[in-house]
């Protein structure tokens, strides 16, 4: 595994029961980079990410994930909220999962639990109201409220998350898994739902995490002109396996990848496009 | 468009004589059938050991006349006052008139409570139930934190009661030790009983967990009364040391108390050291809750309850948060049954069943959840409302599960109907408990 | 050895019983995920009314036991499933999209109103009935003078959960409320939207499952001789226990779990302690959803993110 790469999935296979849902899955994500896992429905993208993610157990294969200072973890070993902890890998999910009856600020005060906990020394220094505790939870706070400035949450921090509106849900997700200060953040289907101008801002805030922060992306995604805005490397699955691999330009003229998205197969994907363009 | 604050419009209002008539007669004549034989006869063993029986169509009748008169007054009820379930029909002014006087009913309840001993010096009886009260109310905070923060359903709650009540009266009758020094470890042991049978069962979720610690309260209870020469079984634990005010006892002798304050001795003495006792007991489990919610373990419990997914996928190790819930809520558990031990003197399994543990869970999930003044308010209307229904015998069960049935149909939140944020940046928004999860386990 | 062939028979007797309530448990989760808390009083509420039918037909005049017995079952069968209907018209259909607890703590409720019912209406005391159906066969004579005996009441038990087995199985797979029933259980949304009344059929399972509960009823007080008030709460956590080994949601996995409960109790009974008897179900309960959660004939159940 090279310096550059930040995640690499090798051979991995998914099996449930009979079905084969990913098969000898082989990528590699580079470090402080946006990778796009893309797909037709189906493809098995959800369950790849699960997988990273912590909470399927891998059938085959391996997941390593190596950290700045050098350091490979083996992901498939980890279980789930390890995954979050050690691995420093952050997540998001389709259905958005927040803490409904708790405020924006809560959510992401709850990212920094192990943060807090560590400082409030398993909350024994926190019961007495120690001033190291003290300090951290300001800290905390800090974070949080910066993170809101950045999604432009910052005036409802104090609302229930339960009462927003479902572009800035989708926001305050990828606030609250950032709160987690990860070194890969993987997004499902971020975009899902969003419009154009949404979804433009959402590109926006992806590019920048990306600049400012150096935080590597893994993203599944279905709408196009975010994938292809944003993403440095794009990885094409279909029926569990992968059928393209490179920048955003190869896998656009790919027609593997065109035939997959149509349901025909190859060479009726090159007699549209050299009919087309 | 402006919005009707009003009763809250369900099918058009013509009052339908014939529909409701039907309605009062299909109910009449299903609870006839129901109570024919329940009701209508009575068996009993006879003089001679085998099965008799009597006729008692009277209160058949009785019965049936008033499912019947019963069925018309709901439907008339429902017709005025909108389908069942409408707290929107209490006009804004007065709903704020009550946010803001319930933000003194907390304070007002406090020092009214500090005071009954004041007051009612004299009516033993209002003192022991205000002492049984407060015990409800501290088991009521104590169960909240797993069922109310961390949605955890638990129904054995009465094993953690039982366990600081038995280590307590074992202790005190075998090693000696004075109470103080007993409820504390009263309290450990609890706590470690939680842990032990939270640790095996903790991946189970919702319906099944509930079920699971039901069984573990029924298991204490039947090794309590089996297991005779440690617990002495049916018997019970007898001669359980009072306790003392730092060593100094409250009886009527020379080292007591009252002489050594130089005033006049009475029982009463005892009654209102326990009231204290309970309150200070209670005091310190909302506290120590109050102050959790702000830590993140407790805000780690109540995420838990809110999405337990989310939480593991925020790196957050959910066995052991959910663990910390039990033992807690176990632990406070443990130091109301030490403090029953004491008050009575004398405890048996049969203070410990499972109706306990479903009086509790019906206190916390009617006082809404996680709430700590719901859970007092519902402690004092459920117990006060058990009291007031002595009278009725062994009708009190009965009315006692229809009250929860009722209750779960109107008001399935619980009362206090929001949730406090535990950190704020401007202000402190309470929220609709429309929107708060309740748990899955 | 005889002593064992004894104990087994005894133990699939009892596990019969504990089968047919089990269905009414398993029945009722699959449908509407609920744990029905008073499906075990409503099987106390069935042996109550057979006790009583059985005492006016026999203060009638009536002697032709077969002829007893039957117009016991049906009278039971109809008014115990009358009581599951009016329980679930009052306190569970009014909670159907509440939240969780709610259906579960007007469960409780609803178990606390059977029993204390039965308790005020009934006297609090046991009521016993001289055996109605005795004699029986003797399987084995050992040498040690113990002998296995194989009673009529046995028999009877055992065919009658048999036969009900058999016309309920029917009724699952071959009928149109069966087939309801099975729609219902997967997507109730769905159902709807395909004309199935899914009141009615959510109605209909607890009313069978009350009426297998009544026949329970009345298995217990001809096989024991007597009924009491409280016999509901641990019969009904037992036959719970039996519904999640065999595997929730599959019917003959509750029978098979019902047998099973009833074989390890009177084993467990016979060679080590009566008084622990209750712990040994309450446990098995435990070790079956710690390790082996979806029980032997449940599907496997994987958690979606």
């Amino acid at each position: 595994m090279s310096r550059d790469q930040i995640l690499e999935v090798d051979r991995l296979t998914m099996r449930f029961g009979g079905i084969v849902a990913v098969q000898d899955l082989s990528f590699a994500a580079e470090r402080k980079k946006i990778t796009a896992l893309i797909g037709p429905n189906g493809a098995g993208k959800t369950t790849v990410f699960n997988c990273i993610t912590g909470f399927y157990k891998p059938s085959g294969g391996a997941i390593r994930l190596s950290h700045d200072d050098g350091k490979v973890i083996a992901l498939e070993r980890l279980n789930d909220f390890r995954i979050a902890k050690q691995a420093k890998v952050a997540r998001t999910f389709q259905n958005i999962r927040l803490f409904p009856g708790m405020t924006a600020l809560e959510n992401l005060m709850v990212a920094q639990h192990n943060a807090l906990m560590r400082a409030s020394g398993f909350t024994l220094l926190g019961l007495i109201g120690a001033p190291v505790y003290r300090d951290a939870e300001k800290r905390a706070i800090d974070l949080a409220t910066d993170w809101l400035k950045r999604v432009n949450l910052l005036d409802r921090a104090d609302d229930a998350a339960g009462n927003f509106a479902y572009g800035d849900q989708r926001r305050l997700e990828i606030a609250r898994a950032m709160c987690t200060e990860p070194a890969l953040l993987c997004l499902d289907e971020p975009a899902a739902g969003l419009n154009a101008r949404e979804s433009a801002a959402l590109s926006e805030l992806l590019l920048s995490i990306r600049n400012e922060l150096g935080t590597s992306i893994l993203l599944i995604e279905h709408d196009m002109s975010v994938v292809m805005e944003i993403s440095d490397h794009i990885v094409v699955m279909d029926h569990g396996v992968k059928i393209a691999e490179g920048s955003p330009r190869e896998v656009r003229d790919d027609p593997k990848v065109i035939a997959a998205y149509l349901g025909t197969d190859e060479e009726e994907a090159v007699a549209v496009m050299e009919s087309g363009s | 468009m402006k919005a009707s604050t009003s009763k809250q419009q369900s099918a058009p209002s013509a009052l339908n004589p014939g529909f409701i008539l039907k309605k009062a007669v299909i109910s009449a004549a299903v609870a006839l059938v129901l109570f024919s034989l329940m009701v209508g006869l009575r068996t009993e063993a006879g003089p001679s050991g085998q099965l008799i029986y009597w006729t008692r169509f009277g209160d058949l009748a009785t019965m049936v006349a008033g499912v019947f008169l019963g069925s018309i007054a709901m439907e008339l009820l429902r017709h005025w006052w909108g389908p069942v379930g409408t707290d929107r029909f209490v006009p804004p002014v007065v709903r704020s008139g009550i946010a803001v006087a319930g933000r003194l009913v907390a304070p007002v309840l406090l020092v009214f409570t500090l005071l009954v001993p004041v007051i009612f010096y004299n009516q033993r009886y209002i003192l022991d139930l205000g002492i049984l009260v407060l015990t409800y109310v501290m088991l009521g905070w104590g169960l909240n934190v797993v069922v109310g923060l961390a949605g955890l359903l638990d129904l054995g709650y009465v094993a953690f009661y039982a366990v600081g009540a038995y280590s307590y009266a074992l202790l005190a009758t075998n090693f000696d030790l004075s109470f103080w020094v007993c409820l504390p470890l009263a309290g450990i042991l609890a706590a470690l009983w939680g842990v032990l049978l939270g640790f095996p069962v903790l991946r189970l979720r919702g319906d099944y967990l509930a079920i699971v610690t039901l069984a573990f309260g029924e298991i204490i209870r039947l090794v309590i009364i089996n297991w005779q020469s440690l617990t002495g079984g049916p018997n019970g634990v007898s001669g359980i040391p009072r306790p003392t005010l730092f060593g100094i006892p409250l009886t009527a002798d020379e080292d007591g108390l009252a002489a050594k304050l130089g005033i006049e001795y009475s029982p009463t003495h005892r009654i209102v050291f326990l009231f204290y006792l309970i309150l200070a007991l209670a005091l310190l489990t909302n506290w120590v809750t109050i102050r959790l919610r702000r830590l993140p373990i407790g805000r780690a419990w109540e995420a838990l309850r809110e999405d337990e997914v989310a939480c593991r996928a925020l790196g957050i190790n959910t066995t052991t948060t959910k663990l910390t819930a039990f033992a807690t809520g176990a632990m406070f558990g443990g130091f109301a049954g030490a403090f029953f031990a004491t008050r009575q003197g004398f405890i048996s399994p049969e203070s410990f069943t499972f109706q306990e543990s479903a009086l509790v869970l019906a206190i916390v999930v009617l006082g809404g959840m996680g709430s700590q003044l719901g859970v007092a308010l519902s402690a004092l209307a459920m117990i006060g409302g058990f009291e007031l229904f002595r009278s009725l015998e062994g009708y009190r069960m009965l009315v006692f599960g229809m009250a929860m049935v009722l209750i779960m149909i109107w008001r399935p939140r619980g009362l206090i109907g929001h949730r406090a944020p535990t950190v704020y940046l401007t202000k402190a928004h309470a929220i609709s408990s429309d929107l708060v999860k309740e748990g899955h386990g | 050895m005889d002593y064992l062939a004894q104990q087994l028979i005894n133990g699939l007797v009892l596990g019969s019983i504990y089968g047919l309530i089990a269905i009414g448990y398993t029945m009722v989760y699959g449908i509407v995920g609920m744990i029905n808390f008073a499906h075990g009083d409503i099987f106390m509420i069935g042996g109550f009314i057979a006790l009583i039918s059985f005492l006016v037909l026999v203060s009638f005049g009536l002697t032709a036991v077969p002829v007893i017995l039957l117009i016991v079952l049906l009278v039971s069968m109809v008014m115990t499933a009358l009581y599951g209907w009016t329980v679930e018209r009052i306190a569970y259909r009014p909670l159907r999209h509440s939240f969780r607890l709610a259906p579960m703590l007007s469960a409780i409720g609803m178990s606390f109103v059977l029993t204390n019912f039965s308790q005020v209406a009934q006297g609090a005391r046991v009521k016993p009935v001289p055996p109605i159906i005795t004699g029986g066969y003797t399987l084995h004579e050992g040498s040690g003078g113990f002998i296995v005996q194989l009673s009529n009441i046995q028999i009877v038990v055992v065919i009658t959960t048999v036969v009900l087995l058999a016309i309920f199985t029917w009724l699952v797979s071959r009928t149109r409320l069966g087939r309801d029933m099975r729609a219902c259980e997967q997507d109730q949304t769905m159902a709807a939207l395909l004309g199935v009344d899914v009141d009615r059929t959510i109605s209909m399972t607890f009313v069978i499952g009350a009426a297998l509960a009544a026949v329970a009823g009345m298995m217990y007080l001809l096989y024991y001789g007597l009924v009491d008030f409280f016999m509901g709460f641990v019969a009904g956590i037992k036959a719970f226990t039996a519904a999640v080994l065999g595997g929730i949601g599959s019917l003959p996995g509750a029978m098979l779990g019902g047998l099973l409960i009833g074989l390890i109790e009177t084993l467990w009974s016979a060679y080590f302690s009566v008084e622990y008897k209750d712990v040994a179900a309450f446990s098995i309960l435990i070790v079956v959803l710690i390790f082996l959660p979806t029980g032997l004939l449940g599907r496997p159940e994987v958690e979606k993110v």
